[in-house]
């Protein structure tokens, strides 16, 4: 026990306080730690590799239809049921289906060319098809299986939940903590005793760094043993990312809590700068879905960056300096939203 | 030889004390909170501002404790000014705000841990939780303590920096009368140290058990200023007397009140609500002679009762108003 007249450091003192407030939160625990885990399974599940490409294939009853269920049957990973005529569109529609064969000569294939598994189902359909109406193939190709590490989709996606929840988490750990604090008159109470404004500011970002590397850890380490998610990079390069991505979203977060003064206020706020960013910076699919012509804003969004680098590490095993663009740009989205929080920041 | 004219005459030291202002003035857009403020308030005195909600008290106690800018005045704590020695008063100073929640998730002594961080010279926190009886209550989290531990434990983050002036706004606001006797507890034990106490406050009651001296603050100005035995004998007038007239009986003439204000030993009377409040130097003799006058009237008398004038009634006299009106 030490000499209970010392006291520890206030930024130790205000650094801890800030870490105890975050963990004894049940709700923060939940969408820090277990909400990521809980996206990771689902859709780590619902989007995993199908088994070698089974392709459901529904063919309309009539006249020949017997003859094309037997043609298919034999063709590999088609899977043919028959269907009603009036079924045709819900079949489609539910995906139950990817293709739908009307018998005839010729057949007619109705599908969704929009769709990519629909298109593959038309390609084999028709050479099974046409294959069995008496076409012979010129040669048989010899296929050479090759599964590429972190090529799945959850390898994609869990650096992209990785950044959402860096973002997230810093936005609620370091904004919404102030602005309470200055809504229930305890940052006034604070400013009452002779404590440092610096002390205080160097405490948000010691305790946000300190939960950082939990929550980091927890998802890099859940992922690599339950869904086998690689870390091609460095554990250097990767903690590197994440203090600077934690880092731009904590200047960003105090930037938006500089003002508010109300729970209300500044949810409103921080929802606006983080829904866009959810679904334009690629967390769930790539952002280069979007148009060019909003290409350059989506990139210079700083959880665009973030994952970008984040993907880069784990899954590319890219250095430092080949992310020095992502990195400058959070580096940039840092110092600035730093610079403008504490010149217009309220204490009162 | 001439000696060279004195600097700055207009920054010269407003003089010895623990707390002085003169002239201090608050607006807030068209409404003026502060109007002309002056205090003086003595090394180890508790000082009290009694006033209703709206009066100016905590605008004036912020002013004082730098975490306001006033529009005009002067302020000097500890003979110091904001201005230039903020960091050096903030250490000798132990400041208690009215509206100030704590946070829920950390334990009292945490709490107190914490504050205790930004004083070189404070007191142990075991020291200061013995001093607020909440030794059994160190390892609590703040949303389970109940509202009066609540407020004696932000007195305490006061007290860890073992402050020389103590400022309370509203100490006992919505506390039960138990829990307030605890909260004066921890204020006389302070002042046992030798300590400056300033205290707003709305109770005259706390005002009076509290202070040495109180100023009563109305609209920003001070309209008395004193201790609270002498502001109440100010009024000429020690003791009050409550009655209210039986209607069934008598109606009331339409000089009543001038009537009785005549009547041997009274001095001021005043309606309220159905009942008469007639104030009255000597009880022994106002009280006969209002006896006399309902026997000869013919009225008879639904209540009666007396009791001892308090600070309340110096500022019902002062301003026509209760302080709970606000």
């Amino acid at each position: 026990m030490a000499d209970p007249r010392r006291s520890r450091h206030p930024v130790v003192e205000l650094t801890l306080a800030r870490f105890r407030i975050l963990v004894r939160e049940p709700e923060a625990l939940f969408w820090a730690f277990v909400f990521p885990i809980l996206m990771t399974v689902a859709l780590g599940i619902a989007f995993r590799s199908a088994p070698a490409g089974v392709v459901p294939v529904a063919v309309v009853q009539g006249a020949r239809a017997a003859h094309v269920v037997a043609a298919l049957r034999h063709a590999p990973s088609v899977e043919v049921f028959t269907i009603e005529p009036a079924e045709v569109h819900a079949t489609l529609r539910d995906g139950l289906a990817h293709l739908v064969v009307e018998p005839g000569t010729p057949p007619a294939y109705r599908y969704d060319p929009t769709r990519p598994e629909n298109r593959l189902a038309r390609l084999t359909v028709d050479g099974a098809l046409q294959r069995a109406a008496g076409r012979s193939d010129l040669w048989a190709a010899r296929d050479e299986p090759v599964v590429v590490p972190g090529g799945r989709y959850v390898d994609w996606l869990v650096p992209g939940l990785l950044g959402m929840n860096i973002m997230s988490t810093g936005m609620w750990g370091v904004g919404f903590s102030v602005v309470m604090q200055r809504s229930r008159k305890l940052l006034k109470r604070l400013v009452a005793t002779p404590m440092l404004r610096s002390h205080y500011l160097i405490a948000l970002v010691a305790a946000r760094l300190a939960f950082l590397v939990l929550e980091v850890g927890v998802l890099v380490v859940f992922a690599r043993y339950v869904f086998g998610v690689p870390l091609v990079g460095s554990l250097g390069a990767l903690a590197t990312v994440s203090v600077v991505g934690a880092m731009a979203f904590g200047g960003i977060s105090l930037l938006t809590a500089s003002r508010a003064r109300t729970a209300e206020g500044v949810s409103g706020i921080m929802n606006v700068v983080q829904v866009p960013m959810w679904v334009c910076s690629g967390v769930f699919f790539a952002s280069s879905n979007f148009p060019d012509a909003v290409q350059p804003i989506i990139q210079a969004l700083p959880l665009t960056a973030l994952i970008d680098a984040l993907r880069g590490v784990m899954l590319n095993g890219d250095s430092l300096v080949a992310l020095r663009g992502e990195i400058g740009l959070l580096g940039g989205w840092t110092v600035a939203s730093f610079a403008v929080a504490l010149r217009i920041f309220a204490w009162r | 030889m001439s000696r060279p004219p004195s600097p700055r005459p207009a920054a010269a030291s407003l003089g010895g004390g623990a707390i002085r202002c003169r002239g201090l003035v608050k607006r807030y857009g068209e409404v003026v909170a502060v109007a002309g403020l002056d205090l003086d308030i003595a090394p180890g005195e508790c000082f009290g501002l009694l006033g209703p909600n709206g009066a100016g008290k905590t605008t004036t106690i912020e002013i004082l404790e730098g975490l306001l800018e006033p529009d005009a005045g002067e302020v000097e704590i500890l003979g110091r000014r904001w201005a230039t020695d903020r960091a050096s008063l903030r250490q000798r100073l132990g400041i208690h705000l009215q509206e100030s929640q704590f946070d829920d998730r950390l334990s009292v002594r945490e709490t107190l841990d914490l504050f205790r961080s930004f004083y070189p010279a404070g007191q142990p926190v075991d020291d200061v939780l013995a001093l607020l009886g909440l030794e059994g209550k160190a390892s609590s989290w703040v949303s389970r303590l109940s509202g009066g531990q609540r407020q004696r434990m932000a007195i305490g983050c006061a007290l860890v920096g073992k402050p020389d002036v103590l400022f309370l706004d509203e100490p006992t606001t919505g506390l039960d009368p138990q829990a307030r006797r605890q909260v004066w507890e921890i204020v006389d034990a302070f002042r046992g140290r030798g300590g400056t106490v300033l205290l707003t406050t709305h109770y005259m009651d706390e005002a009076e058990v509290l202070s040495d001296r109180v100023a009563i603050v109305d609209s920003g100005r001070i309209i008395a200023c004193g201790p609270p035995r002498e502001l109440v004998s100010s009024l000429g007038a020690g003791h009050v007397i409550g009655f209210a007239l039986d209607p069934a009986a008598a109606s009331e003439p339409p000089d009543f009140g001038s009537r009785l204000e005549a009547l041997p030993g009274a001095r001021s009377a005043r309606r309220e609500a159905g009942e008469w409040s007639l104030t009255a130097a000597s009880l022994h003799v106002a009280m006969p002679a209002l006896l006399r006058l309902a026997a000869d009237d013919g009225w008879s008398l639904s209540s009666l009762r007396t009791r001892t004038a308090t600070l309340e009634d110096v500022f019902v006299t002062l301003t026509g108003r209760h302080l709970r009106d606000g």
